[in-house]
């Protein structure tokens, strides 16, 4: 039996350079988030209970400041299936511009546009564990609608999404009752997964209600999603492809994600490393996709040191090939002590029209600061 | 690997009775070595690293880890970072080979993601220390060609010296000497020389204790980096055996759930 606390405290600056769309936004603002973790296991490890609260108040926006339970299961493991009831995060996929694959878990998009800030799933998850393979079972009692900044938030749309008002295909809206399954399994230097979603879509539609004030409505629609996730480990090459085919009442798509990470080791005679990664970002609805990544490529470069401080850094852009719309990203960090790490964080939109679904963020070049204290 | 523990143990026997080539002494001393190491089965130990720069300033690491002992291949490993704690739950799964790849997955808890990894990065330094993952990888006969040195002493205990050359891919080292201990058949302490020829690091192991009344293990390394000014010591702090651990205990599902 042991038990413990661990996680931690963020204060965060953002800095936004551009002046804003709205009348109503900011061009600064501080945060603070909070995460804490208590963790619990017994029977020799092979049961564990972990509850893992999270909380952000920030200064102006009111949708930003919220809490969340991004985890609070019990697991079971025995020699060939694991059980996990609860809340949880579960990730899916290979890539790193987006993750297409990746469906279990909505986004909680006010705590970062990438996609990769997810809210606690409420689930039921039999892995089933065999000489093939693991076939992961999941039924998803209760969904959760994605998160967006409130009226004086940045890194918004014109006009703001409201989230009182969500509208849903289902009749039973939040109630509905999702399942999924995936197959995930290596040989030699392959790691691949196949798996298949059938519930309420975790990307919402807009519908825009133009009165008292216009703003957008969430649509949640069902939706059947099959995917593909590979990846070949071949020295210092990693080959990564990731390939959905999404159905609904409304339309039926294909996108898919695939590139490659090349990293030079010990560059120079030092230690750090460097690696270069490249992924083409495709759609085959094209400029109807509610996607910004239709026919887009991403490079970039991660700076990794190696040192006693694990400083890196990722520099990267996305350049959509028809528009040139081009996204522009920095993040760095660095531990110091023990402790404390700091982070850097910056994004650029360039040349982005008004008919890419990034044009609200056009005037949202920001910089992002983060001192965390860990414990 | 048996073939040539055969093989290797034909010629320790025959040294004895008929001229032995440097080499072969060697390669019958790392097949003693590997002979007596054999057996342990599996093992859970908890250690921890001190850092410290040219300077002399310190950073500490905690982590532990679990080893599976697989015949006739590199072992199973799982590792688990305690601190610092902003990378505390990152776990790294290894599964050795002698010449072949290693295949090597990463567990990043932030984002509940399960990455392979390469493995080309054998010299790349290990948590940002003085040891490479290839110093702390499973020891394999296979791995290297051996040369005998001589019979010599090392802090009053009698000890072979002997050269060792990498076999496997991606090494830093272009050799290694080894001043390996007559009566445990550990290493008391390696010299490691880079690819361009010159003395990179030196490790000594300290402090040997008995488990299992059969398996010597150091309860202290030190690793210094002359090139650098930098050094880390290791701590071994705990070593426990006859955990009962299965290869379940080493796939990609148990990675999610080290702790």
């Amino acid at each position: 039996m042991a038990s413990e606390w661990s996680g931690y405290v963020v204060a965060e600056y953002r800095y936004f350079s551009e002046e804003s769309l709205s009348a109503d936004q900011h061009d600064s603002y501080v945060s603070v988030s909070a995460q804490p973790e208590w963790f619990h296991q017994w029977d020799r490890g092979k049961q564990s209970f972990a509850f893992v609260p999270f909380i952000r108040e920030d200064q102006y926006d009111d949708e930003r400041s919220h809490v969340d339970i991004r985890e609070l299961t019990w697991l079971k493991a025995a020699e060939d299936w694991e059980l996990r009831i609860g809340i949880r995060k579960v990730f899916w996929g290979v890539t790193e511009s987006q993750h297409l694959v990746d469906i279990i878990n909505q986004t909680d998009l006010v705590e970062n546009i990438d996609g990769e800030d997810k809210l606690g799933q409420p689930m039921v998850n039999l892995a089933l564990i065999n000489d093939w393979g693991t076939l992961d079972l999941f039924v998803l009692p209760y969904f959760r609608e994605r998160t967006f900044p409130g009226v004086e938030g940045r890194l918004r749309t014109t006009p703001y999404v409201d989230t009182d008002n969500a509208q849903y295909e289902s009749d039973k809206k939040e109630q509905h009752v999702d399942y999924a399954l995936r197959w995930k399994h290596y040989i030699g230097d392959w790691d691949f997964g196949l798996s298949h979603f059938y519930g309420t879509s975790r990307d919402p539609r807009f519908v825009l209600n133009p009165v008292p004030e216009p703003v957008f409505v969430p649509y949640y629609e069902l939706i059947h999603q099959t995917g593909l996730d590979v990846q070949a480990t071949l020295g210092a090459w990693l080959w990564k492809l990731e390939v959905i085919r999404r159905s609904s009442d409304l339309e039926s798509y294909s996108a898919a994600t695939g590139g490659f990470e090349y990293t030079f080791y010990g560059v120079m005679e030092s230690a750090a490393d460097i690696g270069l990664v490249m992924e083409y970002l495709y759609d085959d609805r094209g400029q109807l996709a509610s996607t910004p990544f239709q026919d887009d490529l991403m490079l970039g470069v991660r700076l990794t040191l190696n040192d006693e401080s694990s400083t890196e850094a990722l520099v990267g852009v996305i350049d959509d090939r028809d528009s040139r719309a081009r996204m522009y990203s920095i993040e760095a960090s660095r531990r110091f002590g023990n402790h404390w790490k700091m982070s850097l964080e910056g994004r650029w939109f360039d040349n982005i029209p008004d008919t890419d679904p990034l044009y609200s963020y056009k005037n949202d070049d920001v910089i992002q600061l983060e001192i965390a204290y860990y414990f | 690997m048996k073939q040539i523990i055969v093989v290797g143990a034909l010629l320790f026997i025959a040294g004895y009775s008929y001229g032995q080539t440097a080499e072969e002494k060697g390669l019958a001393i790392a097949v003693e070595a590997d002979k007596r190491d054999q057996g342990w089965t599996d093992q859970a130990t908890t250690l921890k690293m001190i850092l410290r720069n040219r300077h002399g300033d310190e950073s500490t690491r905690e982590i532990h880890g679990k080893a599976l002992e697989v015949q006739g291949d590199g072992d199973k490993s799982l590792i688990v970072f305690d601190t610092p704690r902003d990378v505390k739950g990152t776990a790294f799964l290894s599964y050795t080979h002698a010449l072949k790849p290693d295949e090597q997955w990463l567990y990043l808890p932030a984002l509940k993601r399960v990455k392979r990894i390469s493995s080309s990065n054998k010299s790349g330094p290990f948590m940002g220390s003085e040891f490479a993952y290839e110093d702390i990888s499973s020891q394999e006969v296979e791995k290297y060609k051996y040369k005998f040195i001589k019979d010599d002493k090392h802090e009053g205990r009698k000890v072979f010296v002997t050269e060792q050359y990498p076999q496997y891919k991606h090494s830093g080292y272009t050799r290694q000497i080894v001043w390996l201990d007559k009566e445990m058949y550990q290493p008391l302490k390696i010299e490691f020389y880079d690819r361009k020829g010159s003395l990179l690091k030196t490790l000594t192991q300290h402090e040997y204790k008995q488990y299992l009344n059969k398996y010597w293990r150091p309860s202290r390394m030190e690793m210094v980096n002359h090139q650098t000014g930098k050094s880390t010591t290791l701590l071994w702090l705990s070593y426990k055996y006859k955990n009962g651990f299965s290869v379940r205990d080493f796939d990609r599902n148990s990675l999610k759930r080290a702790r």
